[in-house]
């Protein structure tokens, strides 16, 4: 636990040491208003929610969530840095924790900066705040997913490009594997359980779920286990580096 | 070696292959307390790789490591407590300063408070670094990120040191200071360092070990690996280049000698003069090149016998291409 948190605070800290924390931050938050108010027609909806806001953070998340992810483990491999870590009387899981969570909480403040969002609609109209709460939870459960799928793919390779780049790739099936882009593909040959569970996979599915003001035990539980497999699969990928 | 009950160290048959290609191939050594001992070999004779394995980070394919009695495959982090690890290169988190670099490892390895301060305090004074604390790690000189890495490897005072090429990248004033620093500590530690740098093996190894694609050729206190040389005993002396004329058959009809070589040194000539193998100890050729020097009236200006040379042992056995009958006493 304490080596755990050791290198959480190390990581969240080495966020905020670089310009990288303030860059990422300056983007997500320019991003999630202009996609909202531009692309979403916020204003044109005459609607007192935050749902025009939501609907883009999956596809914002695919693109800014893996330039966080890629230099989990990569970033340490290719300094150096990854010996000393692994050398240091520290167990497998409080490093590959301790870095995800820095990740993730470094995400949650990104995502809690959009608060004024939430200021403006409040003050515009009557919103249903639990929706609004559910669907600020849903994000960053769903960041969260993200991210370890970012964390196990950066720790493959020591090449940042390469990380982001698969990142990005896994993660856009991930999110559209309920829409018929993927489902398409099988619908023609495989039986109706497998489509269905293909399309239980999708972040938009369980995302828009949330996002509707409904907390499903169930939605918490996928992306839970989807966080769960990543993280023990980026831990695997580690150990099987040391066998070499 | 020393008694293996004592052996803080303890590496039996390591092996680690990477794919098709054999790092380390069977060695096995152990370091006392006390001991400080050197890794000789060329670029990628399996220096590194054996250090990575006695560290922890990488796991061998064969073989076992103990570490104070802790097996690394069962106990690693027990073992890992008690080793300080200087990686090659000296990497740290360059986005730190040295003083949040090294309260994180402090952080890391359980020292709090006072405590942690303590060790901090020491570790900077003993590595030098106190000028460059809050300054960030990427904007230090070589030699400064090389101190940072060692006052992390000494900071929780660790029972067994392990540094790869501790003195690369240093001016010789830095070099000569963290040779001290081992020397300083040497006692109350099982230190082992890698080195391309053959006299600081002479200048702080108790013993070394020289390794060639990934086998210990050669394994024994400096002076014992000099033994091994062809100087090993070979009588040197340098003359007047306009003296010289003649003086190696004159050295080379003396009795007991084997051979001598003459080499042109600017104005000067060096010869040296080589006693056939198993002429050990034997003080009476110097004397008498001395002797016939006086005699003919050659002004010497350094007449010495050679301890050996570590250059040569080292060339001779990490080449065997060149020589295959070095592998002498391999481990």
């Amino acid at each position: 636990m304490r080596e755990m948190w050791a290198i959480f605070k190390r990581e969240l800290q080495g966020y905020f040491a670089t310009p990288l924390a303030y860059v990422f931050i300056i983007i997500f938050l320019f991003c999630t208003g202009a996609f909202a108010f531009y692309l979403g027609g916020y204003f044109e909806r005459e609607q007192a929610d935050l749902k025009t806001f939501f609907d883009f953070h999956p596809w914002l998340y695919l693109f800014l969530i893996p330039a966080v992810a890629m230099r989990l483990w990569a970033e340490e491999r290719r300094v150096g840095t990854i010996e000393l870590l692994l050398s240091l009387p520290v167990p497998l899981w409080a490093a590959v924790l301790g870095k995800f969570l820095a990740a993730w909480v470094f995400i949650g403040i990104a995502l809690t900066l959009t608060f004024p969002m939430w200021l403006t609609v409040s003050y515009l109209g009557d919103p249903d705040h639990g929706v609004i709460l559910a669907s600020y939870i849903g994000s960053f459960l769903m960041a969260g997913g993200y991210l370890a799928i970012g964390s196990c793919l950066s720790a493959i390779t020591r090449n940042q490009v390469i990380a982001f780049v698969v990142s990005v790739v896994v993660c856009f099936l991930f999110t559209v594997s309920g829409l018929p882009i993927v489902i398409d593909f099988f619908a023609v040959w495989a039986p109706q359980a497998v489509i269905t569970t293909i399309a239980s996979f999708s972040f938009l599915t369980h995302f828009d779920a949330i996002t509707r003001g409904v907390i499903d035990l169930r939605d918490m539980l996928y992306f839970a286990s989807l966080m769960g497999v990543w993280l023990v699969a980026t831990a695997v990928i580690v150990d099987m580096k040391k066998a070499g | 070696m020393t008694a293996a009950s004592n052996s803080m160290i303890a590496i039996g048959n390591l092996v680690k292959k990477f794919g098709p290609f054999t790092a380390v191939d069977g060695v096995s050594f152990s370091v006392a307390k006390g001991e400080v001992l050197g890794f000789l070999g060329p670029n990628g004779a399996g220096k590194s790789t054996t250090m990575k394995m006695v560290t922890g980070y990488l796991a061998p394919t064969d073989g076992t490591i103990s570490v104070c009695g802790h097996k690394m495959d069962e106990e690693t982090l027990a073992a890992q407590r008690l080793i300080g690890y200087l990686p090659e290169g000296a990497p740290a988190y360059t986005d730190m300063t040295p003083l949040e670099f090294l309260r994180f490892i402090a952080n890391v390895r359980g020292l709090k408070g006072p405590a942690a301060k303590a060790a901090i305090d020491k570790a900077v004074a003993r590595t030098e670094i106190g000028g460059v604390l809050e300054q960030a790690i990427d904007t230090l000189s070589k030699g400064f990120r090389r101190r940072v890495g060692l006052a992390q490897a000494i900071l929780h005072d660790p029972a067994v040191l392990i540094m790869d090429e501790p003195t690369d990248g240093l001016d010789p004033n830095q070099k000569y200071a963290v040779r001290r620093l081992i020397a300083e500590m040497a006692p109350e530690k099982a230190i082992i360092i890698s080195t391309h740098i053959l006299e600081e093996v002479d200048a702080i190894c108790t013993r070394a070990l020289i390794i060639d694609r990934g086998q210990i050729v050669a394994d024994g206190t400096p002076a014992q690996l000099m033994a091994r040389s062809r100087y090993h005993n070979a009588v040197s002396l340098i003359m007047p280049a306009a003296q010289s004329g003649g003086v190696a058959e004159v050295l080379g009809a003396l009795p007991g000698v084997a051979a001598v070589e003459a080499q042109p040194r600017g104005e000067d000539a060096a010869f040296t003069v080589f006693q056939p193998q198993g002429a050990e100890g034997d003080t009476r050729l110097i004397d008498e090149i001395a002797n016939l020097a006086k005699e003919k009236g050659w002004t010497l200006r350094t007449l010495y016998r050679e301890p050996g040379r570590l250059d040569e042992v080292f060339r001779r056995l990490t080449r065997p291409d060149t020589e295959t009958d070095a592998s002498g006493e391999a481990a």
